[in-house]
């Protein structure tokens, strides 16, 4: 094991779903308890958190307050739906520039029964016109200028890919939804873990067409954390730990360059191929020697771009792709055996690290009923829309 | 008739409705709010042009779940106009996959946004289906 390299010592996540009873420092002390508990090392050895959580009460500091206040620097960091994905790159990143041997990140939200999370409220009208804002908007221009709820705009994401090279149809998103509900029931983390079938998916309550409800991720409560290492404070460690040990092969993070429409509909796009050809070719793998990927399914009309974007198959060929079967679990690249985000819920800043404790628990073999067998490599995969892509490939122990 | 004002300041009214993008003057790229330099290239001048009035339907959703106020169902798109794309709601078509298809050919239209106290009426805008 490189001494420059970082590796996943520890890492936890708590049930996804509703935690009435937790306050939101209860469920990031649970995630960050267990995973120090998982790396078998205490507070006192961390010296630097990464704490990601986006929508407030969820601050390193609050969490310190409870576990240890160790005098350490917390960087609290918010990036969309790639917070916890951030917040990992961060302690990542504290590592490699040699500021410290061993880093915490954890992300946490609370979201139980959240609604729309953007376009949710609008604004009443004001009793004269006046112009505000940088589009000079006298009333508000959600739901008159097109859309800003989530729903629809991925809905629209999904189908200009459709428009571009064909195939895309409402049938088709409710199959890759089908897919993900039904590795949800070998999760028993997951929020919810009902198989459902294609009749259901297709005639339950529609949000934004072709999304309808469980073609959408899940607002919930739920905390992730994770414990990185320097490869040389590995050695230093117990066999055990170096055998549990994952490797981090690969920690990216970029943001959409300019393009035609970007400001008018999210590119989610481009963003993501870039960090995946970089994720490659910091690993020096290739897409092929994937054994599990957990990519950002926040609707089932995201996952198909993503198969695409990842290079999971040919530039066009998503469609085909996911016919073919390939990325159910017992395909030849199974995405999303968590159940993913429209099963497994999607607490907004625990998603960044709870995917990489998915493909750390497979790596290390200890995935019980949902195991993939012999997996060696995974890749994580979140966006934030605004936008940010996180990436993170995770290789097992030699 | 009583004064109107436009919903965005892009949309310009008169006998010819039709959008007016920010465009850099040294890269083209085209921008809709008020700019403090062009994220493609960085340079901080730009002209007025006008956007074509008639174009393609790249990706739209149909929105049945909104904020309280948002009537529903309502169809956001993104039309590509002429090479410039525009985010607007499709309007004077059914809201269902049955009307409304990727690749439509769609032009410019306006409707009344609402009134207010001092009689002033708000105009926005949409698309709706070419030769509809």
């Amino acid at each position: 094991m490189a001494s420059e390299d970082v590796w996943v010592l520890g890492i936890h996540m708590t049930k996804f779903g509703k935690h009435p009873d937790k306050d939101i420092v209860d469920l990031s002390s649970e995630a960050v308890l267990g995973a120090l508990a998982d790396g078998g090392v205490e507070m006192k050895d961390i010296g630097v958190i990464g704490a990601g959580n986006l929508m407030g009460g969820g601050s390193g500091q609050s969490l310190q307050k409870q576990l240890g206040q160790t005098g350490i620097p917390v960087y609290n960091v918010s990036n969309a739906c790639a917070t916890g994905a951030t917040a990992l790159r961060v302690a990542v990143m504290a590592i490699k520039a040699g500021e410290t041997d061993m880093g915490l990140a954890y992300g946490v939200e609370k979201l139980a029964g959240a609604g729309l999370l953007a376009g949710g409220t609008r604004k009443e009208d004001s009793p004269t016109w006046e112009p505000s804002g940088r589009f000079g908007a006298v009333a508000a221009v959600d739901g008159r200028i097109g859309t800003e709820t989530m729903p629809g705009v991925f809905a629209q994401i999904g189908m200009e890919y459709g428009h571009r090279y064909g195939g895309a149809s409402f049938e088709l998103f409710a199959k890759i939804s089908e897919k993900n509900h039904a590795h949800s029931t070998l999760n028993p983390l997951a929020a919810y873990t009902k198989r459902m079938s294609l009749e259901e998916i297709m005639g339950d309550v529609m949000i934004a067409y072709p999304n309808t409800r469980p073609m959408c991720s899940a607002n919930c409560d739920g905390a992730a954390a994770a414990v990185v290492v320097s490869g040389s404070k590995l050695k230093t460690l117990s066999l055990e730990q170096q055998r549990r040990a994952v490797k981090i092969s690969a920690s990216i993070l970029t943001t959409d360059p300019w393009e035609e429409a970007c400001q008018i509909l999210p590119d989610v796009n481009t963003l993501t191929r870039n960090a995946a050809t970089q994720a490659y070719e910091q690993a020096g793998i290739g897409p092929a020697d994937l054994d599990l990927v957990e990519l950002h399914d926040c609707f089932a009309t995201a996952e198909l771009v993503h198969y695409d974007n990842l290079m999971l198959c040919e530039r066009g060929g998503a469609v085909d792709f996911f016919n073919s079967g390939a990325t159910w679990r017992d395909g030849t690249t199974p995405v999303n055996v968590s159940g993913g985000l429209e099963s497994k819920g999607h607490p907004i800043a625990a998603t960044g690290v709870a995917n990489v404790w998915e493909v750390t628990t497979h790596l290390r073999g200890e995935a019980r009923d949902r195991q993939i067998p012999g997996a060696k490599v995974g890749l994580t995969h979140v966006i934030g829309l605004g936008s940010a892509c996180g990436i993170h490939i995770l290789e097992k122990a030699a | 008739m009583s004064e109107q004002v436009p919903l965005v300041d892009y949309l310009a009214l008169g006998d010819s409705p039709h959008l007016v993008a920010n465009e850099c003057t040294s890269c083209g790229a085209r921008f809709f709010d008020r700019r403090n330099a062009c994220a493609n290239c960085g340079h901080t001048e730009f002209t007025k042009v006008d956007v074509a009035t008639t174009g393609e339907v790249r990706a739209f959703t149909i929105v049945s779940f909104a904020a309280p106020g948002v009537p529903v169902p309502y169809v956001a798109a993104v039309v590509d106009c002429e090479g410039t794309s525009v985010r607007a709601n499709l309007i004077n078509v059914e809201p269902d996959p049955e009307h409304v298809t990727l690749g439509m050919k769609v032009r410019l239209a306006t409707n009344i946004m609402g009134t207010d106290e001092s009689g002033t009426e708000a105009i926005g805008f949409g698309f709706e289906p070419l030769g509809g």
